[in-house]
């Protein structure tokens, strides 16, 4: 296969989850009406804000290690490539395998080859946004081998037969009672009794989950860091599921998104301190566990890197959308955002929701794929503020606005919006016709006689009046009433 | 091409395109050591206080109550304790011995039928109540401190720095590093913290100035 440069290669299409089968608006008008979700959201994304703000609130020094962690991330993909060469180098050397994925098929291909080669047809998981992003539990259950997520909420999800919808907590969109009735169904083996207090339900999937820990022959996990001058990978958790999969397994095999290295040990006294305040407002999270290679008698004595790319060196390529590359994912954009606190993840149809989400998986895919996400935001401002490595995620939504603009532009039929931008600017290009054009706009005060504005315009104008009203033109125009306060002709 | 040079080939193509960014220096001007020295009363007082926060139990022990520390937190336990090979022998007595010359012996089923584990550490960090294992021959391979219920970690005074990059400048890979900060935890279920989950759900920190290595 060639490689065809000047031509960036996004994640492909019909396979993972990047690309939403509906539009922003669309998705989210359902996920509005729907008032369970939206208390859970509120409860969840404001017990989440306030913790973060006092955790944070506790280092003076909060603004330096940001400005650190944005230097380092702009310093790491300066030279990429170097830094996932010596990564390479010294997981190599350690007696680990590294394996290289253009994309979402390279990747899923490789993982279900090394897993068959095991002889095993069933693999615990850790939860890991990569792997659900190139669909790899899809991949392996069509080669036959059952992936058992291990994470309480990815349990959830995934007995659910749902998707989820936040980085760290997915299933934030359920409920105790719903979790039980989920569980009572799809749990083999689970006390009928079992009721929905959160420490019952987390112990039923304690119970549940151990027997296939103690039985698994091959693990299947993500990375939160690849450091490149040691080789040495992370995964940062709470739960202890982590660990086990880490620590218990014959056979580890980690996909890392290529962005994720960072080139010194030394780098981590930045992000560990980051990244567990932002993320779920702790001082440190419980588990952090770091391996190098494979260790005799401890651990794991087969260990498998797969470096994954799925568009990340097509967002590289664009000089400011590049920075959505430095993100560490601790989903703090998510819980300050007024726009995700009411639709919650599953709207924007990508496993990366909120504002990363929304400048993320438009570069992934290429705008086209996603181009209602930029639009899927007020542009506030909150989330560059709680970002932990200091992404002006503002601007990249204003970027990808103009990409998308640009690229309808190139098509043959303009839209409604470039049409009447056209219109708009012929007018008020004449005094005469704009004249004229006010008072024309008078007739729309016969639409909103009873309730002061407008709820509905026909085509092309309904796509404004489809999410807003617009106001009832005023009986005299400005021009009309200066002429006759003050005018003299 | 293989898809290693094919992605490498993209990045240099991208980072070209982008106009080839030098990579900027990056400022270290935050608190790179703490105001007080490892194992300072300030430094302890700080990491007792985040460890409690995080529901865990601190004995504190003087130079030569190690044994008896331990064994009042193992008095309400029955069942077998289990130690990594290069554990002092006088602070467990009768304990499970997990093999010898770093090779553990006992199986993933013989760990989750014990009672509790008991295990020095690597080093200790008081702003975040963190505790390090490395793997060293006192603190025994990953699986010992993971599938047993309850996890007694003896730290010595001097192992408790103030700062994150204190810690991590104590720990090297290529040794396995574990954090922990804490019992284990999940938030999965509307946010409510539930202590406990996979691994152990009780931590006892059994605080010393006594050196570890005594016997």
């Amino acid at each position: 296969m060639s490689t065809n440069l000047g031509m960036p290669a996004v994640a492909p299409p019909g396979v993972g989850h990047l690309r939403g089968t509906q539009s922003f608006p669309d998705a989210a008008r359902g996920a509005l009406a729907d008032s369970q979700l939206r208390r859970n959201l509120g409860h969840a994304t404001r017990v989440i804000r306030t913790k973060r703000a006092s955790v944070v609130a506790e280092l003076p020094d909060w603004e330096q290690l940001r400005l650190a962690g944005e230097a380092l991330k702009t310093a790491t993909m300066a030279r990429l490539d170097e830094h996932l060469e010596r990564l390479e180098r010294e997981v190599t050397a350690r007696g680990g395998v590294v394996h290289w994925a253009r994309d979402a098929n390279d990747a899923n291909a490789i993982v279900t080859r090394l897993v068959q080669e095991t002889g095993e047809t069933e693999v615990v998981k850790v939860k890991s946004m990569a792997t659900q992003e190139i669909g790899l539990n899809e991949a392996l259950e069509a080669a036959g081998i059952a992936a058992h997520e291990t994470d309480l909420a990815e349990l959830i999800v995934q007995l659910g037969h749902d998707q989820p919808s936040h980085i760290l907590v997915p299933a934030i969109h359920r409920n105790r009672a719903e979790i039980r009735e989920i569980f009572l169904r799809e749990m083999p083996g689970v006390d009928p009794a079992l009721t929905s207090e959160p420490r019952r339900l987390a112990m039923a999937a304690r119970a549940f989950l151990r027997e296939r820990f103690l039985r698994a022959k091959v693990a299947i996990s993500g990375a939160n860091f690849g450091v490149a001058d040691t080789g040495t990978l992370l995964v940062v958790e709470s739960e202890g599921n982590g660990r086990m999969c880490l620590t218990l397994p014959e056979t580890l095999i980690t996909v890392m998104g290529i962005e994720k290295v960072v080139p010194t040990w030394q780098d981590l006294e930045v992000f560990l301190q980051l990244l567990p305040r932002s993320s779920t407002g702790e001082r440190m999270n419980p588990y952090t566990s770091a391996w190098t290679g494979v260790t005799p008698g401890d651990g794991p004595q087969t260990f498998h890197l797969v470096l994954l790319d799925n568009g990340r060196t097509a967002t590289l390529a664009d000089e400011v959308g590049r920075a959505a590359l430095h993100c560490i994912r601790c989903s703090a954009c998510l819980n300050v955002c007024p726009v995700y606190e009411r639709t919650g993840g599953h709207a924007y149809g990508s496993v990366y929701p909120g504002p990363i989400g929304a400048v993320l998986s438009p570069q992934l895919t290429g705008v086209e794929d996603n181009a209602s996400l930029p639009y899927a935001s007020s542009l506030c401002g909150a989330c560059f503020d709680a970002c932990p490595v200091r992404i002006d995620i503002p601007s990249l939504l204003v970027r990808l606005r103009a990409q998308h603009v640009d690229a309808q532009r190139a098509r043959s039929v303009p839209s409604a919006e470039a049409l009447s931008m056209a219109a708009a600017s012929w007018l008020m290009s004449s005094p005469g016709r704009f004249a004229a054009a006010e008072k024309a706009s008078r007739l729309g005060r016969l639409l909103g006689r009873s309730a002061g504005r407008i709820s509905t315009l026909p085509p092309p104008l309904s796509a404004w009046t489809g999410s807003r009203d617009a106001p009832r033109p005023p009986a005299e125009t400005f021009r009309e009433w200066w002429a006759r306060e003050r005018g003299t002709s | 091409m293989s898809a290693r040079e094919d992605v490498l080939a993209r990045i240099r193509e991208a980072n070209r395109g982008a106009g080839a960014p030098p990579p900027p220096d990056v400022p270290r001007d935050y608190h790179r050591s703490g105001d007080h020295p490892p194992g300072a009363p300030e430094v302890l007082a700080l990491f007792r206080d985040r460890l409690v926060d995080y529901k865990a139990t601190v004995i504190d022990a003087p130079a030569d109550g190690v044994p008896a520390a331990i064994r009042g937190a193992l008095a309400q336990l029955t069942g077998p304790v289990v130690v990594p090979p290069g554990l002092p022998d006088d602070w467990v007595p009768g304990a499970v011995v997990d093999g010898a010359d770093g090779v553990g012996t006992l199986s993933p089923a013989d760990l989750d039928a014990s009672a509790a584990v008991v295990t020095a550490c690597a080093a200790a960090c008081a702003t975040t109540g963190t505790i390090a294992l490395d793997g060293s021959p006192d603190q025994g391979r990953r699986a010992l401190t993971l599938v047993p219920d309850v996890h007694v970690c003896v730290v010595r005074a001097d192992q408790v720095v103030q700062t994150v990059p204190e810690l991590v400048a104590a720990l090297h890979p290529p040794h396995p590093i574990t954090f922990i900060s804490g019992p284990s935890a999940t938030s999965d279920i509307e946010l409510e913290r539930v202590e406990g989950v996979h691994g152990p759900r009780t931590l006892i920190v059994v605080l010393t100035d006594a050196p570890t290595t005594s016997a």
